[in-house]
């Protein structure tokens, strides 16, 4: 048995490079290859590994890291346009689903004497939640993210995430202890509302603090200690750690420092999951398996039809596409960790029983790794039967072999659009928003709906024989993954692109895309050459002005490009750019005036 | 590099639709193989008109030979050229106190729509292309360049193949060794 820490590395990391890939090869998803890769070293399988908890423990922080990047990704503003699916589809979701459970439970009571009606509420709440691990990795790994699948599934996802609270609260009351409980509830309100209001004013200031230092791995340091502090945090305070992060996530989505935070999380997050699920795997408890076949295959069959089905219905309700609320049952269908903590809490405050909480755990583990096959077999059947309806709405491209393809088409890419097509260029345009598609079609563009961060949309819309593509989406990071897409799968397209400011020009100049136009940028030179010439300035010196203003401009964004990527002073070296962009000006408004001299 | 002693050449090329100029893109075509000639399009440089006069300066100074190539517009030359030699020519670097341009060449390489004959006393445009080019050769004066004989295209849009062929190697052959014959290079075609 391996004990220090470096061989039980070695163990997992073995188990996963052999796992993995080969589960990949068969087609059955990375998640599952951990899963029986944790089965093979654990307890009931090699027995390489024997600390199964404490690994567990550890590794649930890999949702926490989840979390905070998707946090990160999800500004205040997303979030409130998120509202109605969350509070809607997620809490009917949570609701119904546990009083469905909890129902189930008590009426299967013949089996189970000892169950009280208590004991079938906890049972309802915990299994009502889905696993956020696996969810979310299977929506990213079949690129369901910004697709309504995605999306919807994640607002369950996110209302299952805050009602741990209130459901952890309860256990205490349900037990018959009640009291203080309420207490610590305000405790947790509490925690939160000082989470979002010390987090608004100080996270950025504190990195801010970190980069002006200059020392490159402070950064990633910093960002962990901010991601595993928050979540200590919050923990002492008996709420989820990943809403506690997420949270933190939501309030740096707008900062400067996003991208990077991203960078410095990303690789851990990658490992820990990783390790999550080995670690359940680890935790099946093929013995009880062993004992209760019938009962726990019974029980998981039963889990994973309750939720899905409650699940497809609810999403019928809300109106979402048959393809999408299949998907996204099916997705969500299986136990999830936060059962693993609602248990053992109310195991804790004297609920369940040892014999009952063990079997719970087995049936969760259980139906976390059947996700990924019924996702599979869902594929195949979807190959066959959706099919119609998949042409009619998904790819609803014609190749008409564009000269340039433009995606996203708001208030920027329209004006890019109407400049070409008023010179006859041929142009495909790829918009996202159905409402404003049928706008302008009804005005004759020709603009199709689709996802540009899909590599297969790109390819129908003609990508690979497109002279070029305009890159207007408004979202930072969508930019950035269309130009990495079309730079590794359309060598030959050329890559012109919307920056949102000038962080976002040097990513686009650090990735080598070297036209691309800040949005605000022409806009307000051409305001403030009105307003020298509003002052008396004479209308040709004030663009002359003007001119000279955007070539400087656009020379100290080039330099400070190298500044930017290493981090190093960032804040300092603007601020000096600043001083020397004034110097310069000033000079070439002397020349140009001396110039006129020599005429006069 | 540039074969030692061979004249480096700065063709500023200046036309305003050059997608319709046959004769000065078979031109250009002839001789953008040549490395001790830089070819400077104006109008792709500069669509706005905002000349960048440090790289200009600097152009002229890494150059022994400056070209201008440019069709007649109005018995002159397009405006973004004037422009470029009101901005660039100025007091100070190339006159007055300024002798950055002093012993350079300078040679204007011209397109014309008209036929040879309407550029004389009796023709249609009543001037010779000598009169009509007078102030770029005061300008080349003054700004202490030796003006040599312009290279002329007349019926520029009109002309057969073959002559244009021949002109556009005429241009070359001058382009790969401009004293050879001398400094009087023919005038006109």
């Amino acid at each position: 048995m391996a004990n220090d820490v470096l061989s039980v590395s070695v163990v997992f990391l073995a188990a996963a490079v052999v796992a993995v890939p080969i589960a990949q090869r068969l087609g059955l998803g990375s998640v599952l290859g951990y899963l029986l890769a944790g089965i093979a070293i654990g307890p009931w399988g090699l027995r390489l590994i024997s600390d199964v908890d404490a690994i567990l423990h550890f590794s649930e922080f890999g949702v926490v890291l989840l979390l905070f990047l998707i946090g990160l990704e999800l500004n205040p503003k997303k979030l409130w346009q998120m509202r109605k699916p969350i509070l809607g589809l997620g809490g009917g979701q949570v609701v119904v689903t546990s009083a469905a459970i909890a129902a189930i439970v008590m009426a299967c009571r013949s089996f189970f004497p000892e169950i009280s009606w208590r004991d079938a509420v906890v049972v309802g709440m915990g299994l009502a939640l889905s696993s956020t691990a696996i969810a979310l990795r299977v929506i990213e790994e079949q690129n369901l993210d910004g697709s309504e699948t995605g999306q919807s599934g994640f607002a369950v996802l996110l209302f299952q995430d805050i009602a741990v609270i209130p459901m952890l609260a309860v256990l205490p009351v349900l037990a018959g202890g009640g009291g203080g409980s309420w207490l610590d509830f305000a405790w947790m309100i509490g925690g939160i509302l000082a989470l979002l209001v010390g987090g608004h004013f100080l996270l950025r200031p504190l990195f801010r603090w970190v980069v002006l230092s200059g020392v490159r791995e402070l950064f990633n340091v910093a960002a962990l200690l901010l991601v595993i502090g928050i979540a200590l945090g919050m923990q002492s305070l008996g709420l989820s750690m990943a809403l506690g992060t997420f949270l933190a996530g939501v309030l740096l989505a707008e900062s400067e420092y996003r991208h990077e935070l991203e960078i410095a999380i990303e690789p851990f997050k990658g490992l820990l999951l990783g390790l999550f699920f080995i670690s359940v795997g680890m935790a099946v408890n093929l013995g009880l398996l062993l004992e209760y076949p019938l009962q726990i295959l019974l029980a998981v069959i039963a889990l994973i039809s309750v939720k899905g089905l409650l699940l497809y219905g609810l999403a019928r309700l809300f109106g979402i596409r048959p393809k999408s609320r299949s998907q996204m049952a099916a997705i969500l269908s299986q136990g999830g960790e936060f059962a693993f903590v609602l248990f053992t809490a109310a195991l804790g405050e004297g609920l369940l029983g040892n014999e009952l909480s063990a079997l719970l755990l087995v049936v969760v583990s259980i139906s976390m790794m059947t996700t990924p096959l019924i996702l599979l077999l869902q594929d195949r059947w979807f190959a066959r039967t959706f099919k119609a309806e998949e042409e009619a709405l998904e790819s609803d491209v014609i190749d008409r072999e564009p000269r340039v393809i433009i995606t996203g088409f708001g208030r920027f890419g329209q004006v890019v659009g109407r400049l070409l097509f008023a010179n006859k260029i041929r142009v495909t345009v790829l918009e996202r928003d159905p409402g404003q598609i049928q706008f302008l079609r009804k005005f004759g563009y020709k603009v199709y709906y689709g996802d540009a961060t899909q590599l297969d949309l790109l390819r129908a819309a003609g990508a690979d024989k497109a002279e070029a593509i305009i890159i207007c989406t408004d979202e930072p990071g969508e930019v950035m993954e269309v130009v990495n897409l079309c730079q590794q799968y359309f060598p030959k397209l050329k890559v012109l692109a919307r920056a949102r400011s000038r962080v976002e020009a040097h990513q686009l100049l650090s990735h080598g895309v070297e036209n691309f136009s800040r949005e605000t940028f022409a806009g307000a030179l051409d305001l403030g050459r009105q307003a020298l010439i509003s002052l008396g300035m004479h209308p040709y010196k004030a663009k002359r002005a003007e001119a000279h203003f955007r070539k400087l401009d656009t020379t100290a964004l080039q330099d400070l490009l190298p500044q930017h990527s290493e981090d190093v002073h960032l804040a300092s070296r603007s601020k000096e750019a600043r001083k020397e962009l004034e110097e310069i000006f000033d000079r070439e408004m002397r020349g140009e005036r001396e110039r006129h001299n020599g005429w006069d | 590099m540039t074969t030692p002693g061979r004249p480096r050449i700065l063709v500023i090329y200046a036309h305003p639709d050059p997608q319709e100029s046959v004769a000065n893109r078979e031109m250009l075509k002839g001789i953008d193989d040549l490395e001790h000639v830089t070819v400077h399009d104006l109008y792709a440089a500069y669509p706005d008109f905002f000349i960048d006069i440090n790289h200009e300066r600097k152009l002229i100074r890494q150059h022994d030979i400056i070209v201008f190539q440019h069709p007649l517009y109005m018995y002159s030359c397009p405006a973004l050229l004037k422009e470029w030699m009101d901005v660039i020519l100025s007091k100070g670097f190339a006159h007055g106190d300024g002798l950055e341009t002093k012993g350079k060449y300078w040679r204007s390489v011209i397109t014309t729509g008209g036929a040879a004959e309407a550029y004389t006393p009796d023709g249609y445009n009543r001037c010779s292309i000598a009169d009509i080019l007078k102030p770029f050769e005061l300008s080349a004066d003054l700004c202490q360049m030796e003006w040599l004989e312009p290279l002329v295209l007349h019926w520029a849009r009109r002309i057969p193949t073959r002559e244009l062929e021949q002109h556009v190697q005429h241009y070359r052959r001058w382009l790969l060794s401009p004293f050879a014959s001398g400094k009087e290079v023919e005038y006109g075609q």
